[in-house]
C-alpha cells in the first residue's frame, strides 16, 4: 500500500548554502548529512515536529547525473523553472510574515483562492514553492 | 562560474531575480534599464540575455503577465476593459488591444463577453478585484 511521499527530492546549486537557507531561514532541522564513499552527500531536512516527508537537498553535480544533465539542471533551478511542490502552512499569513522578515523571498504574498490561502517562494538556490493553508485541511 | 557546457549559473540567477521582479510589479511602469541595472547588465546585453534565457523579451514577458492577468480580471471581475487595461499596468487602450489579440487570438471584449457567456456573469465585484495585487491563477474562475 503506497502511503504518501516519505522523500521530496529538490536541487540546488550549493549544499552548503541550501542547509543554511532550509535551517535557518525556514527553521527546519537537519535530518541527515553524510558523506557517502562515491562524492555525493545525502542531506536531509525537514519541518520541525514534522514526522512525515523529508526533503534531500541534491547537488547536481555531485549525483547520479551525467556532467552534461548536471550542468543543464543546474540552469533550470538557476532560472527559477522548477518546483519541487508545495508547501503547507496553517497559517500562510502569519508564516509568510515571519519567513519574509528572515529575508526569505516571496514571488507573491499570501492571497486567497478557491483552494486556500497561497503564497509562493523561492529558495536560495531559485526552486519556488507554493506556500498554501489549503481549505478544508490541516 | 561558467561551465564545459557555458551554462552561467549566477546570470541566470541575476535574470531570474530580475524576473521576479516584473512577476511582482506586473502593473508598475518599472523601467527595463532600472531593471537590467539591478541584474548587472547593460539594457541591450540585459534583453538579449533575458530573451535567450526565457524564450521572450523582458518587455514582451511583462506584456504577456499583464494579458494574463487581464483574462483574469475580465472573467472574474465586473470591470471595464478600460479598467481592466489600466488595472494591469497597460499605458494605452490600443497598445493592450493589439498585445491581448496576439496571444489570445479576441479582442478583451469578445473574451469577456465569451466568458460571461459560457461561465455567467464576474462573480466578484470590480471594487475588490482592484485592490488584488496578485490576480488568481488561470484555473481558479471562471468554466472549465
Amino acid at each position: 500500500m503506497i502511503t504518501g511521499i516519505s522523500i521530496v527530492s529538490v536541487w540546488v546549486l550549493d549544499q552548503e548554502s541550501a542547509k543554511e537557507f532550509y535551517t535557518k531561514q525556514l527553521g527546519f532541522e537537519v535530518t541527515n548529512d553524510i558523506a557517502l564513499d562515491n562524492g555525493m552527500r545525502w542531506l536531509t531536512v525537514r519541518p520541525p515536529g514534522s514526522t512525515g516527508q523529508e526533503f534531500v537537498l541534491m547537488d547536481p553535480s555531485h549525483s547520479q547525473l551525467d556532467a552534461e544533465t548536471a550542468e543543464q539542471v543546474r540552469a533550470l533551478v538557476a532560472k527559477g523553472a522548477l518546483s519541487p511542490g508545495v508547501m503547507a502552512t496553517t497559517d500562510c499569513h502569519a508564516d509568510h510574515a515571519v519567513l519574509a522578515e528572515r529575508g526569505v523571498e516571496f514571488t507573491q504574498e499570501p492571497a486567497d483562492r478557491p483552494y486556500g490561502i497561497e503564497a509562493v517562494m523561492r529558495d536560495d538556490s531559485g526552486n519556488w514553492f507554493s506556500f498554501t493553508q489549503r481549505k478544508g485541511w490541516q | 562560474m561558467t561551465s564545459r557546457a557555458g551554462v552561467d549559473v549566477r546570470s541566470l540567477q541575476c535574470l531570474r531575480r530580475a524576473r521576479d521582479t516584473i512577476d511582482r510589479n506586473y502593473a508598475e511602469q518599472l523601467p527595463i534599464a532600472a531593471l537590467a541595472e539591478e541584474a548587472g547588465y547593460s539594457l541591450g546585453h540585459f534583453i538579449s540575455a533575458f530573451e535567450a534565457a526565457y524564450g521572450e523579451t523582458p518587455g514582451r514577458y511583462r506584456s504577456r503577465r499583464r494579458v494574463e492577468r487581464a483574462c483574469e480580471l475580465l472573467r472574474s471581475a465586473n470591470l471595464t476593459v478600460t479598467e481592466v487595461c489600466m488595472a494591469v499596468g497597460f499605458a494605452s487602450l490600443g497598445t493592450f488591444s493589439r498585445r491581448f489579440g496576439e496571444i489570445v487570438g479576441r479582442s478583451p471584449s469578445a473574451y469577456q463577453r465569451e466568458a460571461a457567456r459560457v461561465g455567467g456573469p464576474a462573480p466578484i465585484p470590480g471594487c475588490f478585484a482592484l485592490m488584488w495585487r496578485t490576480g488568481l491563477p488561470a484555473s481558479a474562475v471562471g468554466s472549465d
